[in-house]
């Protein structure tokens, strides 16, 4: 492999006496789309916000490119590259759909600090804009109020965000969680779109093990926290540890 | 052209439209529409809180933060010109000078507040802003030597702005041609230049961030704003201007003193101009501002009228007696705020589509 986008070196939170993540140690590199499994409470969101910032490690180092991120706040993160899709829908509830997705356009060309001009005077973070709602079918809900749209449609939004940032590292939380039999597969092609457009690195966490099995290059599974095993999906999925504490009990349990 | 002017933030509403346009040209025709000392003193008052209540709003309704600190602001503003008056020669210069070192003392107040507290949470930003301000509050009416105490200050400005300069013979329109006149219209213009700088800096990329952050500020750090900055620099900006609202007041009543610019019953006042006219709009700051300055100006006067043609009544007459003024202010602001909980912009808009802009 060459040089990894991102790599967690003894990645550990402590929350009291509890160890959420524990010394998880990993390298993420370009045009690789790993997935992540672990029951539920095995420290896989907790993993994601300590990678993205929205929790502060306690032990541990992340590098983004080689650079050390460990203290940096999130939104400079996410200017260095680290795009974060949430696992609970997190968005901008009473702003309308494009606008939210805009935002992240004009995060990204960072006019956020411009107080002179009109923002409807940027066209070109409008087409960005629309653009990313392009990619996740959701042209025709543009001006609507988020809150009125539905939970798959917040979902792809959700991910229309992550699209709109064109990060170097794409980490998608569970993206396709309560959506319909037909919805997910927008969001589901999208992600191998952007595997097949190479040199982003893709962290994915999901259950479904037919996903996994056809999207990811590689598995890593998280079980209380610790990284119990780390390999080719085919080999992972026979071995064991993934058999007893994941794919035994906890596949039916979303 | 218009749209430029107010920053595409069009009213997008036809009654909205016409409330504004009434206030508008009122107060850009005053001097000669409604000639008279009073209505003039009011209408400079309500340009003022125009401005004011708008640089609340961009704090309160755009930003999501909420001070007690804003009347401190306008007060350095204030201040800050009847003390450059009072220790410069008498001239444009003071005015000038007072009105910089007013607003760049409020941004100051205001970054180093910011970025004690508005790392924290909210209500900690909010407690502090209430300190400080009773604090300043106290210090301004201890300093007598400095601030006039209590009895504030009464101070001169350039003889251009006052009713001694008479810059043409006779009256137009039944207004003296005088430098009263003149101060008005500097007053007009600075708030409308105030509330159209500010009409622009909310529809700005800026602005779209506030809301943004107001909205949902974990994810506004997510997708790569620096929370903490924009909060900052919204607050700063946001008491600048209401110190420059600050300055226009003491220019224009000459004089300054903790009724008029430090009180704590002004914080009031703006606070529900805000939210009666409706939080995140500008207009609504400007309809709040005007309803509850006529409000306070002639509630006493229409009730004495209502009490004497109710005389024969029961019960009535007695109910609205002007000194039961402040009993039914109180009364209006529930009823509105109950009526209209989205403010008063927010009940014209709510025949069109809902809240969320492009
Ligand atoms: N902020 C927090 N404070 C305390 N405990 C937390 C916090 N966040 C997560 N945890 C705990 O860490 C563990 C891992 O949770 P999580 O990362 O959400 O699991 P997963 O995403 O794999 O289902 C859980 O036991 C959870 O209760
Ligand atoms: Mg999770």
């Amino acid at each position: 492999m060459t040089d990894p986008v991102l790599e967690t070196k003894g990645l550990t939170i402590r929350f009291g006496g509890h160890v959420a993540v524990d010394h998880v140690s990993c390298a993420f590199g370009a045009g690789e789309l790993t997935a992540i499994v672990g029951p539920n409470g095995a420290g896989k969101t907790t993993y994601f916000n300590l990678i993205s910032g929205q929790l502060p490690a306690t032990e541990g180092q992340v590098l983004l490119e080689g650079r050390d991120v460990t203290r940096a706040s999130a939104s400079t993160r996410t200017h260095l590259g680290l795009g974060r899709a949430f696992q609970l829908t997190n968005l901008f509830p009473s702003l309308t759909v494009r606008e939210n997705v805009r935002l992240v356009a004009q995060s990204k060309a960072r006019k956020g600090f411009d107080m002179f001009s009109m923002a409807s005077r940027h066209p070109e973070l409008i087409e960005a804009a629309d653009h990313a709602l392009e990619r996740v079918r959701l042209t025709r809900l543009a001006d609507q109020t988020v809150s009125a749209l539905s939970h798959g449609d917040q979902r792809k939004l959700e991910v229309a965000l992550l699209i709109a940032l064109q990060p170097r590292v794409y980490m998608f939380d569970e993206p396709t969680a309560g959506m319909s039999m037909d919805e997910a597969p927008v969001v589901l092609d999208l992600i191998a779109e952007l595997k097949a457009e190479g040199g982003h690195a893709i962290l994915l966490v999901e259950h479904k093990m037919d996903v996994i099995r056809t999207l990811a290059d590689r598995i890593i599974v998280l079980h209380n926290g610790a990284l119990a095993a780390d390999g080719e999906p085919a080999e992972v999925m026979a071995s064991a540890v993934v058999q007893e504490a994941y794919l035994g009990k906890e596949i039916a349990d979303v | 052209m218009l749209t430029r002017i107010l920053s595409g933030d069009m009213p997008r509403s036809r009654a909205l439209s016409l409330v504004l346009l009434v206030i508008f040209l009122c107060l850009a025709f005053a001097p000669f529409l409604f000639p008279g000392t009073r209505s003039l003193e009011t209408a400079a008052r309500i340009s003022v809180f125009i401005a004011l209540a708008a640089s609340y709003d961009l704090m309160l309704g755009y930003a999501g933060i909420v001070s007690f600190a804003h009347t401190m602001f306008f007060g350095m503003g204030a201040y800050g010109v009847a003390l450059a008056c009072e220790n410069m020669e008498r001239g444009f210069l003071p005015v000038v000078v007072g009105t910089l070192a007013g607003a760049l003392l409020a941004a100051a107040v205001a970054l180093v507040i910011g970025l004690f507290s508005l790392r924290v949470r909210a209500i900690f930003f909010a407690m502090i802003t209430l300190a400080v301000a009773s604090a300043v509050a106290v210090l301004v009416s201890q300093l007598s030597a400095i601030t006039g105490g209590e009895d504030g200050l009464s101070f001169s400005i350039p003889r251009e702005l006052t009713p001694a300069f008479r810059f043409a013979e006779g009256k137009l329109l039944g207004a003296s041609l005088n430098g009263k006149l003149l101060n008005y219209y500097l007053v007009f213009g600075g708030s409308l230049v105030i509330f159209l700088g500010l009409l622009r800096v909310v529809n700005s990329p800026f602005g779209r961030v506030l809301q943004a952050i107001r909205e949902n500020d974990f994810r506004a750090e997510a997708i790569g704003y620096r929370v903490v900055a924009f909060r900052t620099l919204a607050t700063c900006l946001s008491a600048a201007c209401a110190a420059l609202a600050g300055s226009l007041f003491a220019i224009w009543l000459r004089y300054v003193g903790p009724g008029t610019a430090m009180g704590f019953e002004i914080m009031i006042d703006v606070l529900l101009m805000v939210v009666i006219g409706g939080m995140g709009t500008l207009y609504g700051a400007a309809i709040g501002a005007t309803l509850l300055v006529l409000a306070q100006t002639y509630l006493q006067e229409v009730m004495a009228g209502a009490a004497e043609t109710t005389a024969g009544l029961p019960l009535l007459p007695d109910l609205l007696n002007p000194d039961r003024w402040l009993l039914w202010l109180g009364l209006l602001f529930i009823a509105s705020i109950y009526f209209f909980p989205s403010g008063v912009v927010g009940r014209l808009r709510q025949a069109r589509r809902p809240a969320g802009r492009t």
